[in-house]
């Protein structure tokens, strides 16, 4: 069965990027425009991994980490952020908030599949 | 992309609009920090989505703008009317830009140089304006791989903290990545594993050794770590760097392994190694080393020692490169050599010269290693072929707006030079036809429940003295149904034939014959399949095909070894001699007067129960001549069905070195070339399938 991934990002060109890229590689793709929107919608969903933007109104990438980590069925899902700036602080507060890995902005269609794959199998 | 450009345009308008909005706020109230994460967020979108969508000049552009304002976010600079005025010209700026890219008035580079300038003397202190992250971090090691790289062994010890998988991180995934890279070997090591009472069961206790022999370099070892690289140790150490080879091909001792990878002291081994017995039960039987680590090591030992073995046997066979026109020289006077050794052996015989025989045993001995070694020089492996195939198949695909991959098996598999070349063009139309008629377009497939990528599967394989050549698809397979409509439609087959499949697919070989309903600008080029079949032919090789509808096509192709020199039967009809190619030829059986009688003028043949049609060659030749009272009948096997020709009789098996006919000759029916015999007269070559296929006609038309 295809896997499903959630698309998290308060920039509907992302959104529509990275889930026209996994959707070739058949993937299901849930989408959501932010970390508040992300968590009701993963309330109602089974997704197998998460990609997200850190800046983001509402509720922000390190908050939708926390959430995510938080609720238990989803303690093990890989997460992925997407990163601007290679702010290594950020990174690491992510990391820390239970980020599996991270795909630097900008990024080729290319390098999102291959993280996909690295952490999703 | 296009349609991804446009919607990362109207989202920047937006965002343009929405950051006028909050900049005119901000000037009302400068500390409101939500207004300036709003600024902050609205750049740092048309930024980061720039520079995804390829608009570079936006994203570098925004940066700057975007990075003073990081500041502000960060406290690091207030927010004053000026900084306000000239972030509002950048938003008119980065407008502008977006205008630009569809056809409005370009934007001056000295006016975004300009407002850059400006905002950075605003700044206090130190430096700001660090330059747009040079391309993604990601996958450093693919740039540097340009160029050809030595595989290099590479011994890893990667220990994760137990803790590595509750971020989601499966390290079984990163070991597969590995596996990826190159020659791979992996020992899991449990001497961490906790007892069951101590063990928290979403933790992972194991760690791996790890013998990689890979040409992608330590970067591309590190990078599949990336993500965890401080929830892991990781230790990466070349083990055989690819270079010379020193004269001693072992590796190393099992002791000095153990010692380098620190699993082992010195002191140890010294003590362990004045005992006798083996290193390695002696170790675990001391419980010095674990067993576990002790097979890793030796499975380290082993792989080295296999990667070196390669390489020698590579270097070995280092080469060198000769004009093709030379090598066809040796090889014609290789096969001089042979016709003039069948006649020393011939006179030799004839001779009773107990020395002669000898002499003659000898260059006989010689000349066939000669011969085998000479047309060994030609043989090149199909896969310089097959990569060509690569190409072309996914600039077709992507013409015909399929998915389709390529995939190859054998490509080691070695084939004459000349047949190779002849090969391309046939090939080339079966991958075309595959591509075009076979695997249907994405959705076809989705709809038939099939991956939407299709797969043409190329292989070679060696099998007796052939090559078979299969060509595999997974595509829509052959509609036997259109295909014995349009047989009967162009009065190949009578209307109410009962046919094989077999028989039906063989239809798809007669020339003009296509089932294509409509002509791309792939196939329908003029080129049938018959045109393929004549090809394969040629070469004295076969072609069938097997299809199941819904799910594919194979093409099987069988090919001599060489063109050069085959192994024959000799007959002989009157004083004329001729050779049938030995690889077709079934068995021989006698033919009376009292046969012929009994066969009523039929030119039928009863061999243990099974009726033979045969074609007596002296008639079809018009040699003149009485026939002997008993003749023979060479049965042959073409095409699945069995067929006789009866000579006067059969000399026996000969190696034939085939010389082409001349110009004078090449329209001759039947004849595919000529060979000289050992008393220096001349055999012809019979053209079997194509007797056949003429006797067919013959009948048909009759």
């Amino acid at each position: 069965m295809a896997k499903t991934i959630m698309t998290v990002d308060d920039s509907a060109s992302v959104r529509q990027m990275v889930s026209f890229t996994l959707k070739q590689n058949g993937y299901e793709v849930v989408e959501a425009n932010d970390g508040k929107d992300a968590l009701a919608k993963l309330a109602g969903t089974k997704v197998d991994m998460v990609i997200t933007d850190l800046n983001m109104p509402n509720l922000d990438g390190i908050g939708l980490i926390k959430g995510v980590r938080a609720n238990p069925s989803y303690r093990f899902t890989p997460i992925i952020m997407l990163t601007t700036e290679s702010q290594e602080s950020r990174k690491q507060e992510g990391k820390a908030a239970g980020a599996t890995g991270w795909i630097v902005k900008p990024f080729k269609p290319e390098q999102l599949v291959a993280v996909v794959k690295k952490v999703l199998g | 992309m296009d349609a991804h450009r446009q919607a990362y345009k109207e989202e920047a308008y937006e965002l343009l609009a929405e950051l006028e909005t909050s900049l005119l706020e901000l000037e009302e109230a400068p500390d409101d920090f939500d207004l300036i994460n709003r600024v902050f967020r609205a750049m740092h979108t048309i930024k980061g989505s720039g520079a995804m969508f390829g608009f570079d000049d936006i994203a570098a552009f925004t940066h700057e703008v975007e990075t003073v304002f990081d500041l502000v976010r960060n406290g690091g600079m207030a927010v004053t009317t000026e900084l306000v005025n000239l972030t509002l010209s950048s938003r008119d700026l980065i407008k502008g830009l977006l205008d630009a890219s569809d056809g409005g008035e370009p934007v001056a580079a000295t006016d975004l140089a300009e407002v850059v300038a400006r905002l950075k003397r605003l700044v206090p202190a130190p430096k700001i304006g660090s330059p747009l992250p040079a391309g993604p971090a990601a996958e450093p090691a693919a740039v540097a791989d340009a160029g050809k790289v030595v595989p290099v062994t590479y011994r890893l010890r990667f220990v994760p903290v137990p803790e590595v998988t509750v971020n989601g991180t499966n390290p079984l995934l990163l070991l597969g990545e590995l596996r990826e890279l190159g020659k791979c070997r992996i020992v899991a090591q449990m001497a961490n594993v906790l007892l069951l009472d101590a063990l928290n069961p979403e933790c992972c206790y194991i760690f791996w050794d790890v013998i990689l022999t890979t040409d992608r370099g330590i970067d591309a070892i590190k990078d599949v770590f990336i993500f965890i690289e401080d929830d892991c140790e990781l230790k990466i150490d070349v083990i055989d760097d690819g270079g010379a080879l020193d004269t001693d091909a072992d590796y190393k001792k099992l002791g000095i392994i153990l010692t380098e990878r620190g699993d082992l002291s010195l002191a140890e081994m010294d003590e362990i190694l004045s005992r006798q017995k083996r290193f390695g039960e002696l170790l675990v039987e001391n419980n010095v080393v674990p067993p576990e680590k002790v097979e890793s090591a030796l499975v380290e030992q082993q792989h080295v020692k296999e990667v070196r073995k390669e390489r020698q046997a590579q270097e070995n066979a280092s080469s060198i490169r000769v004009p093709a026109d030379k090598l066809d020289l040796l090889v014609n006077l290789v096969g001089e050599l042979v016709t003039v050794q069948a006649r020393l052996s011939q006179t030799a015989a004839g001779k009773a010269d107990p020395v002669l025989v000898t002499i003659a045993e000898e260059v006989e001995r010689l000349t066939n290693e000669l011969r085998d070694t000479a047309l060994n020089i030609r043989m090149l492996p199909i896969g310089t072929t097959f990569s060509k195939f690569k190409r072309l198949v996914r600039d077709l695909s992507a013409e015909l707006g399929k998915d389709i991959e390529l995939t190859t098996a054998g490509a080691e598999t070695e084939l004459d030079k000349t047949v190779i070349e002849k090969l391309n063009d046939p090939l080339v139309h079966l991958i075309r036809n595959s591509l075009d008629h076979g695997i249907e377009a994405p959705e076809a497939r989705l709809a038939a429940g099939k991956p939407r990528q299709g797969t043409v599967h190329l292989a070679a394989v060696h099998s007796g003295d052939s090559v078979l050549i299969t060509i595999t698809d997974d595509g829509a397979g052959l509609d036997k149904e259109a295909i014995r409509a349009k047989g009967i439609e162009r009065g190949i087959i009578p209307a109410n034939a009962e046919l094989s499949d077999k028989e039906i697919f063989g239809l798809i070989f007669a020339p003009g014959f296509s089932t294509a309903k409509t002509v791309t600008s792939v196939s329908g080029r003029g080129v049938g399949m018959d045109v393929v079949k004549k090809a394969i032919e040629a070469l004295r090789g076969t072609i069938d095909l097997a299809s199941e509808r819904g799910k594919g096509t194979v093409i099987t192709i069988k090919l001599p070894l060489t063109l050069a020199i085959i192994e024959s039967l000799l007959v002989k009809i009157g004083v004329d001699s001729f050779v049938i190619p030995l690889s077709i030829v079934e068995e021989c059986v006698e033919l009376t007067r009292d046969d012929l009688k009994n066969a009523h003028g039929r030119n039928l043949a009863n061999v243990r129960d099974q009726i033979v049609p045969y074609v007596p060659l002296r008639e079809r030749f018009r040699i003149a001549g009485e026939t002997p009272e008993i003749e023979q009948i060479v049965i042959t096997r073409v095409h699945d069905s069995r067929i006789g020709f009866v000579v006067d009789h059969v000399v026996g098996e000969h190696q034939t070195v085939i010389k082409s006919l001349g110009k004078m000759y090449k329209d001759v029916n039947g004849l595919s070339g000529a060979t000289i015999l050992g008393d220096g007269s001349v055999a012809l070559i019979l053209d079997i399938p194509r007797l056949v296929r003429d006797v067919e006609l013959e009948q048909l038309t009759n």
